[in-house]
């Protein structure tokens, strides 16, 4: 197991440094394909090995790293946030780097903590995790390959840095794998510290104006964060001599509550919750791969990952349940906005950040149930996530549009596409896919804790119907075309949309397993009883989903009386062109265009409320939680 | 084996029920206005000569999702009707209704397409509604089942007078009756182009109209467990609500888009305090 955690570190780490240093392109390509299928092939290694595991402490070497190699790498990774800072002048940034290298010597003047002989911990939150990372991460990783080719051809006057875009992409992966399979705090704070740095880097890819000013705007409420994990490590060393997560987790540790806290802190800002959420508004510049990879599936997740960890802690406390609160609302105020919202990256965006809130909200009540139903969001939406994502930034190379107003009918012109982007949108809000079981499992454990929380998941989840449903209507609109059927999608891009579609697909017919193999071992170790899906629930489900797999057949049996129309356009209708003519025989084109009840929904209005309302909750959960 | 029975039941009286109830709707409302009215199996007339008419269709796509409107929409009964979890239920029903919006969607008719818009809108204006009321529904009976709910002892519309009185309210929104009928409305003076079903004709019509009887049956099912404790006092009381859903229709001109939704939303809210009370009072053991 030693090993084989040892080359899941640090395959992709090799497969970036030969990105820096191979001057061919084909060989470069090549090599991202390499690492992407062995860290997918990697992932499911450890699945094998890990269902019904019990969790076991590793070493892989990395109680030596942390006793000798690690604060060199930690200064280096000050000193190049420092060089950035200084670079574009930004003094919020330098002020934070320094305060973190300030919190570092803090620490070291606080009595060196002695290293944990075994700091990696593997178990089944740390599988899921794995499993996230290495094949969402890696059939990203294999879309972004033709995606960056694309992008490059569409945008000549930039110049081509993919070497270093790929090089992040790869090192992210193992900073993700370090980070979920770390249990002593500092090393997991390295590892913290280097995804924030890779985001940096991906989000300012462009090097335009604004890729700039908003990776600053990501790096800054990140590094903020961060100081909650530094200061957690601070308070666990003083008080326990030892920062380790599980034993925080497990209630074990002295003071373990406080350091929960200040480790959601830092979860709150990774997961872009209110009052951090804007950065990862901010973010949506970035190339798509990276939406997908950091911002929606992988690194934000991160955020989440560290409080469902600390969730056994939070059970039937004040500060998890306004945890649980911040979560909650973000649900219910990010939905809303994405109705406004016809950037679809955007809409992604803000319905990520809603999901997380959902998860948030879970993590903070963390009831068994609960619990239960915030690992199986983690699992959905990820998968069905980055299956928008991609498919969304394959739309704006072939559409040259990122609007969904310009998807209308899209299922004519490139029908597998929509397809996949189709099957990502029903997984994340129709029954009976993946998300809407976690939701409503959901719904069930918030309502056993404070109705207040179900209440806020109920008036949220109607508008991401509204919003789902436009986007799929304006998809399936059967539009009259001309347009030729798409057949330039890259090899590679398809082989990931395909890849994602089917795991969505699947993962939803096999989550009563998912249930019971990955996720009930590991809520065993912290709470008794079991969460029971019940045999029928299970059963109705699998015919709904039957049902759905079928219905598309009926196309091919349809009734012999159907004869074709043109749509009612009230005027007399221009045959197969979707116009009309109106008075003096004037031709007009029909534009359709769904309703975004802007008058009704303000963005900055609505955001305006939720930092208000986050910040104002987390401080009164930090005071509560220092006094 | 009596579960089957149960959704058997359901699927095969349903129509007729709800058929029924929509005749004794137009009676009721053409009494209402002096007028003699159809008799009162014109519901089922009309469905016959639906079926004898030609299918027109704008493109190929657009039956299939009335499929899915009515298949997710029995699956939603059965579900309520062999007792079983109340908010999957409400989930199977929030499917269907994506599938008639999608229907309509797929027409790009910009009658069908305004139908299309507005029928999200009345889902979106329900939704936190439904929920409430399962949430509500759960409280006193401590399970979401609706075999559990049903065998609750003691009337459970005094613990949710809100909640019962919200559910009413987007009741007129699920029976497409005036103030609320902005999606599709069931009288002509409305409308002369039927919004969401503009695209629809014969016996895909048809299918709409079954669809929509299967619908007001689990609704008023919903209605139902209010007063289950005591089904002599259960079956008018649904009865009675029913009829003053007519009155409503009747006495009511359209609103608009925006009154619905928010007020909708205002009226979900006070099922939401409701819903909070009860969980303090219940929690203090009252």
């Amino acid at each position: 197991m030693s090993s084989l955690v040892l080359i899941l570190i640090l395959l992709p780490l090799i497969g970036g440094l030969l990105q820096a240093a191979l001057p061919f392109p084909r060989i470069r390509s090549a090599i991202i394909l390499a690492t992407a299928a062995a860290t997918i092939g990697l992932a499911h290694l450890f699945l094998l090995r890990g269902i019904g595991a019990d969790p076991i402490q590793i070493d892989a070497g990395f109680a030596w790293f942390e006793r000798h190699a690690m604060l060199p790498v930690e200064i280096l990774v000050l000193l190049i946030l420092f060089t950035v800072a200084v670079k574009h002048r930004n003094v919020l940034t330098f002020l934070l780097v320094i305060g973190h290298a300030l919190l570092l010597l803090g620490l070291h003047r606080a009595g060196h903590p002695e290293p944990l002989a075994q700091p990696l911990r593997f178990d089944s939150l740390a599988l899921i995790m794995i499993m996230i990372v290495g094949v969402v991460g890696g059939g990203i990783t294999i879309h972004a390959t033709g995606y960056m080719r694309d992008h490059h051809r569409l945008h000549p006057a930039q110049p081509d840095r993919s070497p270093l875009f790929f090089f992040m992409i790869l090192l992210f992966l193992s900073a993700m794998f370090g980070l979920v399979l770390s249990d002593s705090l500092p090393l997991m704070f390295l590892f913290w510290e280097i995804t924030t740095l890779c985001s940096f880097f991906l989000i300012s890819y462009e090097r335009s104006k604004t890729a700039i000013k908003n990776a600053f705007l990501a790096l800054n409420l990140n590094l903020l964060g961060g100081f909650g994990i530094g200061f957690a490590i601070l308070h666990q060393t003083v008080h326990h001599g030892t920062p380790v997560l599980s034993t925080i987790a497990s209630g074990a540790a002295p003071g373990a509550l406080m350091a929960a806290v200040l480790i959601a802190v830092a979860g709150l800002a990774k997961s872009a919750q209110f009052p951090f959420s804007s950065w990862l508004l901010g973010a949506m510049v970035a190339p798509t791969p990276v939406s997908a990879l950091l911002h929606s599936s992988a690194m934000v997740k991160a955020g989440v990952y560290l409080i469902l960890r600390c969730g056994p802690v939070f059970e039937g406390t004040p500060a998890g349940f306004l945890i649980a609160l911040i979560g909650a609302g973000t649900f219910l105020i990010t939905s809303l906005i994405a109705v406004s919202q016809s950037n679809a990256k955007r809409v992604l965006a803000y319905s990520t950040i809603a999901n997380l809130g959902l998860i948030i909200a879970c993590a903070g009540i963390g009831t068994r149930q609960a619990m239960w139903a915030g690992m199986l969001l983690i699992i959905f939406h990820a998968v069905a996530k980055a299956l928008l994502f991609l498919s969304v930034g394959t739309a704006e190379h072939k559409l040259g549009s990122r609007d969904i107003e310009d998807m209308h009918g899209l299922i004519i012109c490139n029908p597998r596409l929509a397809l996949a982007m189709l099957i990502g949108a029903a997984g994340m809000f129709l029954a009976p896919f993946g998300m809407l079981i976690s939701k409503w499992a959901a719904i069930e454990a918030l309502i056993q804790a404070n109705p207040l929380l179900p209440i806020l998941v109920a008036f949220g989840s109607a508008p991401t119907l509204f919003f789902w449903t436009k986007w799929m209507g304006k998809i399936l609109a059967c539009r009259p075309t001309t347009c030729p059927i798409e057949r330039t999608v890259h090899l590679t891009e398809q082989a990931a949309l395909g890849l994602l579609c089917c795991l969505t697909v699947g993962i939803c017919a096999l989550f009563p397993l998912v249930g019971s193999h990955v996720i009930e071992p590991f809520l065993g170790l912290y709470y008794t009883g079991q969460v029971q899906i019940g045999l029928r629930n299970a059963i109705t489900m699998f015919i709904m989903l039957g049902v759905l797999a079928l219905l598309p057949l009926s196309v091919v049996y349809r009734s012999r009386r159907e004869r074709p129309v043109e749509p009612y356009l009230c005027a007399a209708n221009v045959t197969g062109a979707g116009q009309f003519i109106g008075s003096a025989g004037a031709v007009h084109t029909v534009h359709l265009r769904n309703y975004y009840l802007a008058d009704l929904i303000d963005e900055r209005l609505l955001n305006r409320v939720g930092h208000l309302l986050g910040a104002s909750i987390l401080l009164v959960i930090l005071a509560a939680a220092t006094w | 084996m009596q579960t089957l029975l149960y959704i058997l039941l359901f699927i095969l009286l349903a129509p007729f029920l709800g058929g029924l109830l929509c005749g004794i709707d137009r009676k009721v409302a053409a009494r209402m206005q002096r007028r003699v009215g159809p008799p009162l199996l014109q519901p089922f007339y009309d469905i016959i000569k639906l079926y004898g008419k030609e299918n027109l269709v704008v493109n190929l796509y657009q039956n299939l999702y009335l499929a899915g409107f009515l298949i997710f929409m029995i699956i939603a009964g059965s579900i309520f009707f062999a007792g079983g979890d109340i908010l999957l239920m409400i989930f199977a029903f929030a499917l269907s209704s994506i599938f008639l919006v999608l229907g309509a969607a797929s027409a790009t008719s910009p009658y069908s397409h305004i139908g299309a818009e507005r029928e999200l809108i009345q889902i979106m204006a329900c939704e936190p509604m439904l929920l409430i009321a399962a949430m509500g529904l759960y409280l006193p009976a401590g399970s979401f089942m609706v075999a559990d709910i049903a065998a609750f002892d003691r009337p459970m519309f005094l613990f949710l007078p809100a909640i019962l009185f919200g559910l009413l309210y987007i009741l007129t929104i699920k029976l497409r009756k005036s103030p609320f009928d902005l999606s599709m409305s069931h009288h002509a003076h409305q409308e002369i182009v039927k919004g969401v079903t503009t695209e629809f004709s014969g016996p895909a019509l048809a299918i709409i109209e079954i669809t929509h009887w299967y619908e007001t049956v689990l609704i008023l099912g919903f209605v139902y467990l209010f007063f289950a404790w005591n089904p002599w006092i259960a079956l008018p009381a649904t009865f009675l609500l029913f009829l003053a859903e007519t009155l409503v229709d009747n006495t009511n001109a359209r609103l608009k888009w925006r009154f619905t939704l928010t007020s909708s939303w205002i009226v979900a809210a006070a099922g939401a305090l409701n819903l909070i009370l009860l969980f303090y009072l219940l929690k203090a053991g009252i």
